[in-house]
């Protein structure tokens, strides 16, 4: 089988879910939207961010899997009994850890996660302006071409080389 | 027999590429010109042999010989012919064959058209790429043989996924596979630099036409891949940042700084150790790439093989790459150093700018990626790293890259004058602010960032035809001056604009159908209709269907517009014979306003009714489209004579207009 896919991976689950139970669920189901249009577009951009435990990297809003419909339907109850948006994502995590969250939270074990892309960008910036700098006495100085590289590249490049 | 053969060829081709490794390097070093040129027809048969064997694997698939374990693991005897040959390459063995066999042609393609390269380069180049081939057919003869025998042989094979028989996706991973391959060429061409202890403009303009065409691979293979998800996995989405989507994009962002720098390299001299390292990393991504593809180890849930040996293995293959590229980037480099002088606001500094947020960005996506893994090896700790993440990261690294893209090409070399360039691409600004505006009347709805976005897209497309624009002179001299200039622009330069006009066109198709997507999703009786994106829908009832090798439940909705009826979209639900999977099969109107799409799910209380998902995906063919043209622009670019390395010297006609 091939890998090359990941979304093609998930399917799988959600095939492996559905073989083992006939009817299942396919992603947001009609019965399981919430009358009320405010409180199910809080649902859904709540389930766009916690993780279908069972699948790879899935979000509970795309999968077909009968555990992630269990879950929908857990922050749609949450939401009705008045929940807001963080006590909702609080009672999740309480029950399922913070391996749930799609966002992984900021704490000690996640600061170098969160903070590389711009450690990575001032370092990068750092040593471009350090490049920048420098003195360029070496400039021109290494490898020299010998005379008939020279005439290569300049046969190669032919008279349009500027 | 013929499977024999194909095994035998296999192994002959490792001998091959053991003498290919071995004996050119030491001819360059000896400067010994018969030793360096056993690399030639080496390269050549290998790429002989390996053709031989990956024929002999697809004899097996087309005439369904189920003695051979991967043939009956993964074909079926009613499967539709594209797919038994598609099949070759749809699972482990026979996909790493498919490696190879890319990496032979390659490695054959410098020793055919390699003509100008000096002797003892070519011998390096040929023998690094020879020792990547070796140490690939290591791994397939000793722990994915796929020509191995399975007796008794079965009746019947077990199929291939269903969700895999799929034209798009058919093709999807010889493309992908030549994009990702096709980087070990810049990785040979650099180490065989480091070997070599030097490295000049001409080596740049050697590298880049075969980056190039990775490249062009790399994009139109994401690109394939990432249509086929939408139109096949059901709801709508083209990209999911999964770690097997990732795998493929973190080349790709190497492999544009690549490109990029190469060019700086090419034109200025500057930035050439900067290349090297670059040249080397965008390989490692690529065998990174292979790594997470092929051993399973992030899909560790549900893996289909998870396989350690194999795992282990091209951890050892990706270690050694990687790190011995480094390690000699380390000891060699220094010598190297070299660059022309420029000032951070000209052409090169736009470059670096580009280079720095691409590498970055790539960088985040690899970091992402791994990070759950490192830590729950490291920790025990478990967490997830999902789409919130990459948009959170990915999308602010992208803003500066975008806003800059326009400004690059038309600032000058060394010392550029912002204001100027400023003052050309006022109309650019001006109109893309406009369209933006323009976008959140029409819309009037959604993320307040997104009609920005839509600006911005267009402020890349619009940037691009200025620079063509100003190239060509257009409004500053006569209509024939124009035309003459616009027909002598080499083609490189059309190249870049439609590469750089396609990226903009993504990111309005991006923006446009993440942030505008309309969804309905309900429980609906035949006679009953559906209002989405300006389209009413009306489901007419279902019926069965049966296909080669599969049955389904057609389900069939009259479109109408305003009235009009417009046509019928028929999505169904399958269950396939072998293995028994079932897919859905999306119904898609599609428009440049944007896609009608339509699933079903299932029938809802044997009433008729059944539950039914409907979406209105605005602008989402600009993606596909987009890259399309990337593509187109990295041909226009790779047809250029002055990037031909083997072109004749002299053009056909004087170039007018200098190139840079």
């Amino acid at each position: 089988m091939m890998r090359r896919r990941g979304s093609m991976v998930r399917w799988m689950i959600a095939v492996l879910a559905a073989v083992a139970l006939p009817f299942a669920a396919q992603a947001v189901q009609p019965d399981e939207i919430l009358p009320d249009g405010v409180q199910e577009s809080r649902a859904r951009a709540l389930s766009a961010g916690l993780r279908c435990l069972v699948c790879q990297n899935q979000s509970i809003d795309d999968s077909d899997a009968p555990l992630a419909r269990d879950l929908r339907l857990l922050v749609r109850e949450r939401i009705k009994a008045g929940d807001d948006d963080k006590a909702v994502m609080n009672y999740v995590v309480a029950r399922y850890g913070d391996f749930v969250l799609l966002k992984p939270p900021l704490k000690p074990s996640t600061l170098i996660l969160w903070l590389s892309p711009l450690a990575l960008l001032l370092g990068g910036i750092w040593m471009g302006r350090k490049a920048m700098r420098a003195p360029k006495v070496e400039a021109g100085a290494a490898a020299p071409l010998t005379d008939a590289e020279r005439a290569r590249l300049d046969e190669l490049l032919g008279p349009t080389h500027s | 027999m013929i499977v024999e053969f194909g095994h035998f060829a296999l192994i002959l081709a490792l001998l091959v590429a053991a003498v290919q490794t071995v004996v050119p390097l030491i001819g360059a070093r000896a400067r010994d010109v018969r030793l360096m040129n056993v690399a030639e027809p080496a390269a050549l048969a290998q790429l002989a042999l390996l053709s031989i064997a990956f024929l002999a694997l697809m004899h097996a698939y087309v005439t369904s010989d189920f003695s051979v374990a991967n043939v009956a693991a993964n074909s079926h005897s009613t499967k539709p012919m594209l797919y038994k040959i598609s099949g070759v390459w749809g699972n482990h063995e026979g996909s790493m064959l498919l490696w190879v066999l890319i990496l032979a042609l390659f490695g054959a393609a410098v020793a055919a058209f390699g003509n100008n390269l000096p002797a003892t380069l070519k011998a390096n180049v040929l023998a690094v790429q020879a020792s990547i081939a070796l140490a690939f057919l290591l791994f397939i003869l000793m722990t994915s043989d796929p020509f191995a025998r399975l007796i008794p042989a079965p009746a019947d094979g077990r199929g291939l996924n269903p969700i895999l028989q799929d034209p798009a996706l058919a093709f999807h991973p010889p493309f992908l596979y030549t994009g990702y391959v096709g980087f070990s060429i810049a990785f040979s061409f650099a180490i065989a630099a480091l070997i070599e202890g030097r490295i000049d403009a001409a080596w740049a303009r050697w590298v880049r036409p075969w980056t190039l065409a990775a490249w062009m691979f790399l994009t139109i293979g994401i690109a394939m891949g990432s249509w086929w998800a939408y139109y096949e996995l059901g709801w709508g989405g083209w990209w999911f940042w999964d770690p097997v989507e990732n795998a493929s994009f973190m080349p790709w962002l190497a492999g544009t700084a690549l490109v990029h720098s190469a060019l700086v390299m090419e034109k200025r001299e500057a930035l050439k150790v900067w290349t090297i390292l670059l040249a080397i990393l965008t390989f490692s991504l690529s065998l990174m790439g292979t790594f997470i593809l092929r051993s399973g180890v992030l899909t560790s849930v549900h893996s289909f093989a998870v396989d350690p040996e194999r795992g282990v293995f091209i951890l050892g293959i990706l270690v050694l790459f990687t790190g011995g590229g480094l390690a000699m980037f380390a000891t060699r480099a220094k010598d190297m150093r070299t660059g022309g002088l420029f000032q951070p606001v000209s052409r090169e500094g736009t470059l670096v700018l580009n280079n720095l947020l691409l590498v970055t960005s790539a960088a985040t996506v690899l970091i992402g990626t791994l990070y759950p893994l490192i830590l729950e090896a490291t920790t025990g700790d478990k967490i997830s790293v999902g789409p919130p993440f990459f948009n959170m990261t990915f999308g602010p690294l992208m803003l500066p890259l975008l806003l800059a893209m326009p400004f690059g090409p038309l600032l000058a070399w060394k010392r550029g004058d912002l204001a100027g360039v400023a003052q050309r691409l006022a109309f650019a600004i001006v109109a893309a602010l406009v369209l933006g505006v323009a976008a959140y009347a029409l819309f009037n709805r959604g993320p307040w960032l997104a009609p920005f976005g839509i600006a911005l897209g267009c402020f890349v497309m619009l940037g691009a035809l200025t620079e063509w624009a100003t190239r060509v002179k257009l409004g500053a001299a006569g209509m024939d001056e124009v035309v003459r200039r616009a027909i002598n622009l080499p083609r490189a330069s059309y190249g870049t604009l439609l590469a750089h006009f396609g990226i903009g066109l993504m990111v309005v198709g991006i923006v446009g159908t993440t942030a505008y997507q309309e969804e309905r999703i309900l429980v609906m009786k035949p006679g009953e209709t559906v209002t989405v994106g300006g389209y009413d829908a009306t489901f007419k009832g279902a019926t069965p269907g049966r296909g080669p090798n599969y049955r389904e439940d057609i389900a069939a909705f009259d479109i109408t517009r305003n009235g009009a009826a417009v046509t019928k979209l028929e999505p169904s639900k399958r269950i396939y014979d072998a293995p028994p999977q079932p897919t859905t099969e999306s119904g898609i109107l599609a428009s440049w306003r944007g896609d009608l799409y339509i699933v079903i799910g299932d029938e809802q209380g044997g009433s008729g009714a059944y539950a039914v998902r409907a979406y209105f995906n605005p602008l989402v063919r600009f993606i596909w489209i987009g890259s399309l043209i990337m593509f187109i622009g990295g041909g226009l670019s790779l047809a250029d004579r002055r990037l031909r390395v083997g072109a004749p010297v002299k053009s056909r006609r004087p170039q007018i207009i200098a190139a840079e």
